[in-house]
């Protein structure tokens, strides 16, 4: 059979007969490697463009005329960096638009304010001097040409999505925001034409200006999150062998796949697809799908789904076009009525807004009322009335959480935390319930050799060697345990038995325990540690047995010390046997554990403990975990996560160490601590500015120093997010 | 104090002229990788 390499699924045409593709790489991180990589693939003939972007971790490239991408992909091999082509998912590209859009509307506010505050300042200071009425107006209606068509534009951000809300019957923070910078710049005009001394004009824009850095920063870290998680996901590289005719099969990339397209599974390999054997005989490990740890057999007829491990033997799968009735379909079911659950929730800001809008306005109608009992003059009651609007403009409160989150995420994305969705952080700091999936989020995704120091060191290794010829999973445990490097020459496989060869003459064999005439022994080994799957060892006369198994992630218990330490009760919901379970939760001192749990018990247990009024965060990889992550009141995943788990959870963990929950729950506890800090600046600033402004003494000049005063206290404030005082434990 | 008809369109027309320039350079990619520019910045040409 003849294999190739098809990636012409990633390939755009870029136009004049140029063709575009773009690589996620691993590992770039400096100037070296990137000129390193640019020109080494300029080198390429016909390469018209190889430019990194350090920042995203990729490369696009340009070329001409007809060039196999597979080839950069090993120019990339041969450098030294693992690459894959990238697909830019739907949600990123739409982040990336409209963060450029931001920073579109901060460019125009940003020039707007620059401009008309260079025209206040003579006006503040000409008021005390000897300004002539007319060259004020003239600044005035300069004014107005400047900031009317700026803040058209640059608020719409915030027109938009106040209009939205309103329309749903809903208030969000963008309510007070749209009203007072419509109703400043209406008074303003209104003052302009009837030649008075005041405008508001500069106050108006400059409070756009300094909402749309919150604004943008918010959107910014969003988008980074997602370019990192993005690439993970490329370079997982999930590919199917499929056959393109009888006995030519091509390796392309899972998006390819149609349904009814015949694919080739072998051993080692993790489907890609769902669908059903037509050929072989073989045992999967559906761990990420069910969670269940012992091997699943599958033959003619079996159904199989996207995320199970091909175990011994190849297999012909046939993809299934609608999976509706498979385990699938019943899990995009239940995630889809648990995220339809959670949108409920309302973010702080917005909670604050729904407090805050109407005390406002309140306020300032009280104002207008009060000053016209007092006998003063309708209008004169008006400009004051929009002067406590102006002054009480939510800006401190549109920075006080955008800040304090941007700088808490670089901090967690620091210590291996990514957030998946804005709010998350208010959420896992109210957290007083975890539950842990076991398979893969409290253990390894990898198996791993559990007995290692009872094996002598040398034989270890030539076992190693011999295990790098075979994909067998445990196989590729005891290679990677043993880091041997060099495979041994001449091993032939016996399909579904193991590995034999000859090392100085003697015959070394690996694989099942008859094969290497050690029953016995492996039976002694499997009574010490049921769990384990065990793969024999024989060379001459030689008998080894070696135990292999998911391992504890090497900090869950101190992760699981630290996390009650805070308060917080911890539990195991898992879809394993019982004995494995029980084991987990004994070695982790967890007494709360469940064990055989499907998908649909996860959720009705997480739906039991929040009408109990508890806060629950889920920590889960699987498939099966994904309804449950989003039934949860905040949700976690390991980076090893399957595709739609990972899309659900709100906050994803890199690397081997389960610390990244505590420093999460750390640094949310914190963040949210000082974004009520910084509401209650905000709501302390106005205390102080609303007297003045009640009693009609608010200038422009105020207004403006109020404003930045108060949104500079904030900013600062959210600095000390950088940092956790009692630090990962 | 006519000196303010020439003056202020002139200081209306730079800024403009800035604004202009931020949005080419956002329109061009120029903020596209700010970790990499910085880089790029000092590297040493080739041999």
């Amino acid at each position: 059979m003849h294999a190739t390499r098809d990636f012409s699924h990633f390939v755009k045409d870029a136009g004049s007969g140029l063709s575009h593709i773009d690589l996620a790489v691993e590992g770039v991180s400096c100037a070296n490697c990137m000129s390193k990589i640019e020109r080494g693939l300029s080198a390429i003939p016909h390469v018209t463009l190889a430019r990194v972007n350090l920042t995203d971790g990729r490369v696009a490239l340009e070329w001409k005329g007809a060039l196999d991408p597979a080839r950069f992909i090993d120019r990339l091999a041969e450098l030294g960096y693992n690459a894959y082509p990238f697909e830019s998912a739907s949600a990123e590209t739409a982040e990336a638009e409209q963060s450029r859009f931001l920073l579109r509307c901060l460019g125009v506010a940003a020039f707007a304010t620059m401009n008309v505050m260079m025209l206040s300042i003579p006006v503040w200071s000409g008021n005390i001097s000897d300004m002539i009425p007319e060259q004020r107006d003239f600044f005035h209606w300069l004014s107005a040409l400047i900031a009317l068509p700026a803040a058209a534009y640059a608020g719409q951000p915030f027109f938009g999505s106040a209009w939205r809300a309103l329309r749903s019957r809903n208030v969000n923070m963008d309510v007070p925001i749209s009203i007072g910078v419509t109703l400043a710049l209406a008074m303003s005009v209104v003052e302009t034409l009837g030649h008075a001394e005041h405008a508001y004009f500069d106050a108006a824009i400059m409070l756009l200006t300094f909402l749309l850095v919150g604004r943008y920063l918010d959107q910014n870290m969003r988008r980074r999150t997602r370019a990192v998680a993005g690439n993970l996901a490329a370079l997982r590289a999930e590919t199917a062998t499929k056959f393109i005719s009888e006995d030519e099969i091509s390796e392309v990339p899972v998006a390819a796949v149609k349904p009814a397209d015949i694919v080739l599974l072998r051993p080692g390999e993790r489907c890609g697809v769902d669908g059903t054997v037509i050929a072989g005989r073989s045992e999967v490990d559906q761990s990420l799908i069910t969670g269940e740890t012992l091997y699943a057999n599958v033959e003619h007829g079996s159904a199989m789904y996207a995320g199970s491990l091909n175990v011994s033997g190849t297999l012909r799968i046939r993809v299934s076009a609608a999976s509706e009735g498979t385990l699938l379909a019943e899990i995009s079911r239940l995630l889809g009525n648990a995220l339809q659950a959670r949108s409920r929730y309302v973010q702080l800001a917005d909670r604050a807004s729904r407090l805050y809008a109407p005390v406002v306005h309140i306020t300032a109608l009280l104002t207008m009322l009060g000053w016209v009992l007092a006998g003063s003059s309708w209008h004169d009651a008006v400009i004051t009335a929009i002067a406590v609007l102006i002054i009480t403009c939510p800006c401190a409160l549109g920075l006080a959480i955008p800040t304090v989150q941007t700088v808490a995420s670089g901090a967690m994305f620091n210590t291996g935390v990514l957030l998946n969705s804005g709010d998350a952080i208010e959420r896992v700091a109210a957290v007083d319930r975890i539950i842990f999936d076991k398979t893969g989020t409290l253990t390894l995704p990898e198996l791993d050799v559990v007995n290692s120091a009872t094996i002598p060191k040398h034989v270890f290794d030539l076992a190693g060697q011999l295990a790098l010829a075979s994909r067998h999973p445990v196989a590729a445990a005891v290679a990677r345990a043993s880091q041997a490097r060099a495979p041994l020459a001449g091993v032939v496989e016996e399909p579904g038995q193991g590995v034999r060869g000859t090392f100085k003459g003697q015959e070394v064999r690996l694989g099942r325990p008859t094969f290497c005439k050690s029953d016995q022994l492996a039976n002694e080994t499997l009574s010490l540690d049921p769990e384990a799957s065990v793969v024999a060892f024989s060379h001459g006369e030689l008998r080894y047995v070696f135990a292999v198994r998911q391992r504890l992630r090497p900090d869950a218990g101190a992760t699981v010390r630290a996390i009650q330490a805070r308060g917080i009760m911890v539990e195991i919901l898992s879809g394993d046997r019982e004995p494995a379970v029980r084991a987990a939760a004994n070695a982790l001192g967890v007494c709360e554990w469940r064990a055989g749990v499907t998908p649909a018990d996860k959720i009705a247990r997480i739906n039991d403990l929040q009408r109990h009024g508890l806060k629950v965060m889920m920590v889960g990889d699987g498939l099966n975990d994904a309804p449950s992550l989003a039934a949860a009141y905040v949700s976690m995943s390991p980076i090893s996560a399957a595709h739609l788990s990972q899309a659900t959870a709100d906050l994803v963990f890199l690397g081997k160490p389960l610390a990244p929950v505590v420093a999460a729950i750390d640094f949310s506890r914190k963040a949210l601590r000082l974004m009520r800090q910084n509401l209650w600046l905000a709501v302390g600033y106005n205390a102080l500015a609303v007297p003045i402004a009640i009693a009609g003494l608010v200038t422009p000049l105020v207004a403006a120093a109020a404003m930045s005063g108060s949104s500079l206290l904030v900013m600062l404030n959210a600095l000390r997010a950088r940092r956790v005082a009692n630090g990962r434990s | 104090m006519e000196v303010l008809v020439i003056l202020v369109p002139l200081a209306l027309g730079l800024g403009l002229l800035g604004l202009l320039g931020f949005l080419w350079s956002l329109k061009n990619g120029q903020y596209d990788d700010l970790d990499g520019a910085a880089w790029r910045a000092i590297k040493d040409d080739e041999p």
